[in-house]
């Protein structure tokens, strides 16, 4: 704060504690000195009823007084004199930092003892779960919902199906560093409204979900030519990309021919954010350890 | 003098009550104005872009702010789970400010990047969709609006009158910034940019 300030400070507030206590000290020596002294302040009711100017009471005038010097000690201690910083050396950035080494010292060894457990045992431990789960709470609900059965484009993650893999490594490195999973726009590229719909069956039909005449069963050589760089040859999809597997019966945007054409048409840009700065690796691994824990093994 | 005087006379009493409810803002309020701990802004911290200034009128006029605050206050409680806490040099360019009282959801000062551009998107639109849970209205019809180009042009002339440092060349560029944006557009713009441009995040 610029000196001027400083003293405006300083000086107003000088000023009015002064005020305050030859105000206070004033209205007490009002009113009749002596016992049968009228001083009446004119107010007259139902005839005989009339107010006298009579001073506050004691005790409520010590009041007054107590406020004034709490307020005085105060301006001592904390900050709020213009520049003084109080003789306590308060702040709440101090404060804090002081809560957050406190914390860091309490729970950083926790963290650290989890961390250097063995990924498999510590999927299995209860204490560090409950941990786990807490993150997860804090971190992970919005998106993968709070049962963790995610939602259309966002997987779940009670299932047995991993988008990226369920290595330790694959999971650290999604929740750390996050992913973005790019499935291009295919609708011009396949040339026809027809061959995005055949495709689309096509594409059901690697699990079953549809019966495959000759028509679908010949964009086989179209999936082989634009599909399978990612989703493989057969359909099974690759975890190094993100690229699910057609195969099975998990859709994280849905099987309906509907869905499947504006895939295909649109494309899809799956993102899951970066989560390294807010937890930390230890953090992380406790939490990749609760989401491994989750799905069906 | 006797308090009769004062009392019997309003413009004594007028004069006496504004000089003794002043004071509070006389000494706490004018010298934060004038300090430049609360006007100048932190390292990083710029003016908002036209589509996220769009959006953060968006933002104001659908009252956001009745359920979500922009103040991460300083407790470790609130840091784990939102962010650094705020500070005043990284409102400076927020008129009125968001600060907020309420969360019926939560603080949204750090939310930038941390969700995709595409649950944002659909979160707006339909809230459970994604969070079964969730209490918060849809907006759909943000994603019908066009933003108003002309009208952010307006606002940057404003914003640099009142000393904003926004450019000629950025005020001429405005209306193309935002053609063909909706206001979803611009709202999600201004979401994702929340607590983004300090230098420090953690």
């Amino acid at each position: 704060m610029p000196a001027f300030w400083h003293w405006f400070v300083v000086g107003l507030t000088v000023l009015f504690i002064i005020w305050c206590v030859w105000l206070v000290s004033w209205s007490a020596k009002q009113g009749p000195k002596n016992v049968g002294d009228e001083d009446l302040v004119g107010h007259k009711w139902d005839g005989d009823l009339e107010e006298w100017n009579n001073p506050a009471p004691k005790w409520w005038l010590y009041l007054y007084f107590i406020t004034i010097i709490w307020g005085i000690g105060f301006l001592i201690a904390y900050p709020g004199f213009g520049n003084f910083k109080g003789a306590l050396g308060w702040s709440s950035a101090g404060q804090y930092e002081a809560e957050m080494a406190a914390a860091a010292a309490t729970y950083e060894p926790i963290y650290e003892e989890f961390a250097a457990m063995d990924f498999e045992a510590l999927s299995q431990d209860p204490e560090a779960n409950a941990l786990g789960r807490s993150l997860y709470a804090s971190y992970c609900t919005t998106c993968h919902g709070s049962d963790a059965r995610g939602a259309t484009g966002y997987p779940n993650l009670t299932d047995s199906d991993w988008q990226w893999g369920s290595s330790e490594q694959a999971i650290t490195s999604t929740i750390l560093n996050g992913r973005t999973a790019v499935m291009t726009p295919w609708g011009q590229i396949l040339g026809s409204d027809e061959a995005v719909t055949n495709m689309a069956k096509y594409v059901r039909s690697l699990s079953g979900l549809e019966d495959a005449d000759e028509t679908i069963q010949a964009m086989q050589q179209q999936f082989t030519m634009f599909c399978s760089a990612c989703h493989m040859p057969d359909g099974t999809g690759n975890q190094m990309l993100g690229a699910p597997n057609l195969t099975d019966d998990v859709w994280l945007y849905g099987s309906s021919i509907e869905t499947i054409r504006t895939t295909i048409n649109e494309g899809r840009n799956g993102q899951m954010p970066a989560h390294g700065n807010l937890l930390g690796e230890n953090r992380t691994k406790i939490l990749a350890a609760y989401v491994y824990s989750l799905a069906e093994k | 003098m006797r308090h009769e005087t004062i009392e019997k006379s309003m413009n004594l009493m007028i004069v006496l009550i504004v000089l003794a409810i002043s004071i509070g803002g006389l000494v706490e309020i004018i010298p934060l104005m004038m300090s430049s701990d609360a006007t100048e802004p932190d390292e990083g911290i710029e003016v908002y872009s036209p589509l996220r200034l769009a959006g953060r009128d968006v933002y104001v006029r659908e009252g956001c702010y009745n359920c979500h605050s922009q103040m991460i206050r300083p407790f470790r409680s609130e840091t784990e789970r939102y962010g650094p806490f705020t500070t005043a040099g990284e409102t400076v360019y927020d008129r009125p400010f968001q600060f907020g009282s309420k969360r019926t959801g939560p603080d949204l000062a750090r939310v930038g990047g941390r969700y995709s551009d595409d649950w944002q998107r659909l979160h707006l639109m339909d809230p459970r969709a994604l969070v079964p849970e969730s209490n918060m209205p849809g907006y759909p019809w943000l994603a019908e609006t066009p933003v108003d180009g002309d009208l952010v042009t307006t606002k940057l002339q404003r914003l640099q009158l009142l000393g904003d440092p926004y450019t000629d060349e950025m005020i001429a560029g405005a209306a193309d910034d935002v053609a063909g944006k909706t206001e979803l557009d611009a709202i999600v713009a201004y979401l994702q940019g929340l607590g983004t441009n300090r230098s420090h995040r953690r």
